[in-house]
């Protein structure tokens, strides 16, 4: 039994996710208190979720990018930045709103979409490393977003876009989480109600093969690219919306180094093939549980970088195969040892 | 009676791999100076055994004597210092580095903790000569060709002193030439007094070069005889564990039924892609198997590549489909119009190693049907069922992931996906390539099988008398070009098929 849950492929992710979790609870016994103020349910967990909500879309883009091609897309913060200015722009910095709210979400969105088309050409036509590809957009897309709001912070003056990264109206349920949890579900629900989770794991796992069984790997590796930049634009808007403005400097800056450490830290391969959307949501609440811990912690902001990167090695180090054949291995001998001694 | 000293004795290995026994008690042991096949079929055992005795295993019961010394080896590298080398099919050496760096890597002779460069190519050199191998030691080994690559892998195994040699299929992919030099190789090691273990499919090669057989199946080890005592045919049944009838010629009870009236399933006019495939045209009827024959590189896979749209052809290339003239941009197309392709490298293009039995085989359907259009799970299991008992493959369950199927199971599971999607012609790039002897069989007869229930089928094999025994007809290729065709049965031998492939009569 214990074995068999051991050799789970989820287990060490949620076994790394329970670690944090533990230490943070005997910390601060409050941690997982969830309370109801101000029509709004509030607490640790919940703000972990709220403030994670952008880390959680971003990651299942980049979980699909690199089961794909086996790379990954370091263009998402710059995309979510050039969106989230977008958005900003259409609505304008007016006492009212210079165009309907759905109206600059769309464009916004379409933004991201050609931003994600942009990739998928230089990835999947020319067929250029991902990490160089996307490389041209992490710096020209926040680049486009420093254009777009002068280099400033475009401020929106209408008092209700704050209200976005809110509560849903009549349910104590912030927006932002309500949308990553809902996306997450829907890819989750459409990869295994359809073949679309093994035909990427196929591409990943072998191109030349996955072409010859029929599949259009091209077209895969086009829709995981555009489906990211997607869901980075969203979370460029949703963070625009939680300060109320468009910030071209900040705005998910950084996130797709956390983005694929929680897809690593989810139990998926960097090479590609096959990988599990459950891991990477687990990865990603994992990087923001240790975010929000940290500030808890009166880690300073310029700080923060550096406790991360000594937590995470622990957990990359623990999940290696390197660390994982060292400890079979020390059960072997401890194994052989004991048959030598009954001998 | 030094030469009659063992190097190595195992005795009572068992390996268990998830509650299936690999192997069961087997003992083997190998001479001083002698190269020892070892024989069996496909998940007989010969790669558990190699792996337990280099330490890439572990294994339960059993002990390992190398010069009478017990030794429990834990890793190749432990192995190695131990005086056992192993070279596999694929060279596991670093292709960018030198030749002789190769030969020195992880030993490198230094001078003032600098690598000594010079000291390095010299001796280099001079192993190299005491094998009569000439190679510039100070070139990339990749500008080598594989079977130079693998003679620098066991002159490096020779270098580090071994006294045990172990060869896992090297020769599935060298040309005849080249297997001769690496038996010239293997004979001058073995003078030096080194044991050798040969694993290989190919029995020619066992009775030319080797002195002892050691036969497994099931994981158990049949016998261990010296070559003279143990003619092919036996061989044969013991690796089979039955007498074979099944290898007379099969051939004798194929009948072809061609209707050549209708329509051709397959018409193929001026079809090329220069300067690889140089135009050419041909026909293929319902229950027919062409074969096309020639040597590696004469153009004979990347002809039905095209065939398959896996390969672009050229703009002027005509494909009618049953009649229909069909331009195929993608193996898609060619799928939706029910053509079918195993293809030639089953690691490189066939096997989707991490994913399991039942989605290997399902794929193909699965892609063909519509990647939103999910087969229910019930019958994708119904399938891989069907075609796991259709076709013998051995594997533990339906979610074993197929690398833990030994190559001529993963093959059968290719050659599955394709007839689950019920192709109406069948394009097999050498589908018996580096499988066991009955496998081979097993796949000939149901070639035929399937071209007698109406399928048209394009073969492709090495092995000439593989296609004579099952092929209607054949195509002969050289240099991209199609330069013959042998049509009627009766001309269907292996001389002919020869002569026609080395150009004109008296040549060969």
């Amino acid at each position: 039994m214990l074995r068999k849950m051991t050799s789970h492929k989820l287990f060490m992710p949620v076994f790394c996710l329970a670690m944090v979790l533990l230490v943070n609870v005997i910390m601060t016994p409050t941690f997982f208190q969830i309370t109801i103020r101000e029509g709004v349910f509030y607490g640790y967990m919940i703000d972990i979720l709220n403030r994670g909500s952008e880390l959680i879309l971003i990651t299942i883009g980049m979980t699909l990018v690199g089961a794909s091609c086996g790379g990954v897309d370091i263009s998402v913060g710059s995309v979510a930045a050039f969106s989230g200015a977008l958005c900003c722009i259409c609505l304008g910095d007016g006492a009212a709103y210079r165009m309907p709210l759905v109206a600059a979400f769309v464009l916004s969105l379409l933004l991201a979409a050609l931003c994600g088309l942009f990739n998928g050409f230089l990835v999947a036509k020319l067929q250029i490393q991902p990490m160089v590809a996307t490389l041209i957009l992490y710096t020209a897309a926040r680049g486009g977003a420093q254009l777009l709001t002068n280099g400033g912070v475009y401020t929106i003056k209408v008092p209700k876009f704050k209200s976005l990264a809110g509560a849903i109206p009549g349910i104590p349920l912030q927006i932002p989480i309500a949308i990553a949890f809902i996306t997450f579900l829907i890819v989750f629900v459409i990869l295994e109600r359809t073949a679309l989770k093994m035909s990427i794991e196929a591409v990943g796992m072998n191109r030349k093969a996955a072409k010859l069984v029929g599949i259009k790997t091209e077209r895969i590796i086009f829709g995981c690219f555009v489906i990211t930049a997607i869901l980075a634009g969203i979370a460029g808007v949703i963070s625009c919306a939680r300060i109320g403005a468009a910030d071209a400097t900040n705005n998910n800056a950084s996130i797709e180094m956390d983005a694929i450490l929680a897809f690593a830290l989810g139990g998926n391969l960097m090479s590609g093939g096959k990988f599990s959307l459950t891991g990477s949501l687990i990865g990603a609440i994992t990087i923001q549980t240790l975010t929000t811990s940290l500030y808890a912690l009166n880690v300073s902001a310029a700080q923060l970088p550096l406790y991360k990167a000594l937590i995470v090695i622990v957990i990359v180090a623990i999940q290696s195969p390197g660390v994982q054949e060292m400890i079979a291995r020390l059960k072997k001998k401890k194994e052989a040892e004991r048959q030598v001694m009954a001998e | 009676m030094e030469q009659e000293r063992n190097i190595i004795d195992m005795t009572g290995i068992s390996k268990t791999f998830n509650g299936v026994k690999a192997l069961d008690n087997v003992h083997l042991s190998l001479k001083k100076g002698s190269i020892h096949a070892l024989m069996g079929e496909n998940g007989a055992g010969k790669s558990t055994l190699i792996r337990v005795l280099t330490g890439a295993y572990p294994f339960e019961s059993g002990r390992i004597l190398v010069d009478g010394q017990d030794v429990v080896n834990t890793s190749p590298e432990m192995a190695q210092k131990n005086g056992i080398s192993t070279v596999y099919q694929e060279v596991n050496l670093c292709p960018n580095l030198s030749v002789a760096e190769n030969l020195f890597i992880g030993r490198e002779p230094r001078k003032w903790g600098m690598i000594d460069w010079k000291t390095m190519n010299r001796n280099a050199d001079k192993i190299l000569e005491d094998l009569d191998i000439h190679l510039d030691v100070t070139i990339p080994l990749e500008s080598y060709s594989v079977a130079i690559q693998q003679m620098v892998a066991i002159a490096r195994a020779v270098g580090f002193q071994s006294k045990v040699l172990i060869l896992d299929e090297p020769t599935s992919s060298l040309d005849e030439e080249e297997v001769q030099k690496l038996f010239g190789l293997m004979r001058q090691v073995q003078a030096k007094g080194v044991g050798i273990i040969f694993v290989t499919h190919f029995l020619e090669q066992v009775y030319e070069v080797c002195d002892t057989i050691s036969v497994l199946r099931n994981g158990t080890m049949v016998g261990t005889y010296p070559v003279e005592e143990l003619p092919r045919m036996q061989l044969i049944a013991k690796m089979m564990g039955k007498d074979l009838d099944d290898l007379e010629e099969i051939r004798s009870d194929v009948s072809f039924q061609i209707e050549k009236s209708g329509t051709p399933l397959l018409e193929a006019k001026q079809v090329s892609r220069l300067p690889v495939v140089k135009p050419y045209s041909l026909e293929l009827h319902k229950k027919e198997v062409v074969g096309v024959a020639g040597l590696l590189g004469s153009g004979r896979s990347e002809l039905v590549r095209l065939l398959y749209g896996a390969d672009m052809a050229d703009k002027e290339s005509q494909i009618r489909f049953q009649g229909q003239e069909v331009k195929l941009k993608h193996p898609y197309d060619a799928m939706k119009c029910g053509l079918a392709f195993c293809p030639e490298n089953r690691k490189a293009e066939g096997i989707f190693p991490d994913l399991t039995v039942r989605e290997n085989l399902n794929i193909a359907f699965q892609t063909r049907q519509g990647i939103f259009k999910l087969i229910p799970k019930k019958d994708q299991e119904r399938f891989t069922d069907e075609y796991i008992s259709i076709l013998h493959i051995k594997t533990q369950d339906r979610e074993t992931l197929i690398r833990n199927l030994s190559g001529g199971n993963q093959q059968k599971v290719i050659i599955g996906r394709w007839l689950l999607t019920h192709p109406e012609l069948l394009i097999l790039d050498e589908p018996t390539r580096g499988i066991d002897v009955g496998t081979k069989v097993e796949i000939q007869k149901l070639i035929v099988k399937l071209a007698q229930e109406g399928m048209g089928v394009f073969f492709i094999s090495s092995e000439i008398d593989e296609m004579v025994r099952t092929c209607s007809r054949m195509i002969i290729m050289r240099d991209g070009q199609k330069v013959g065709e042998l049509t009627q049965r009766e001309e269907l031998n292996q001389e002919a098929v020869m002569k026609a492939i080395a150009g004109g009569e008296g040549e060969c």
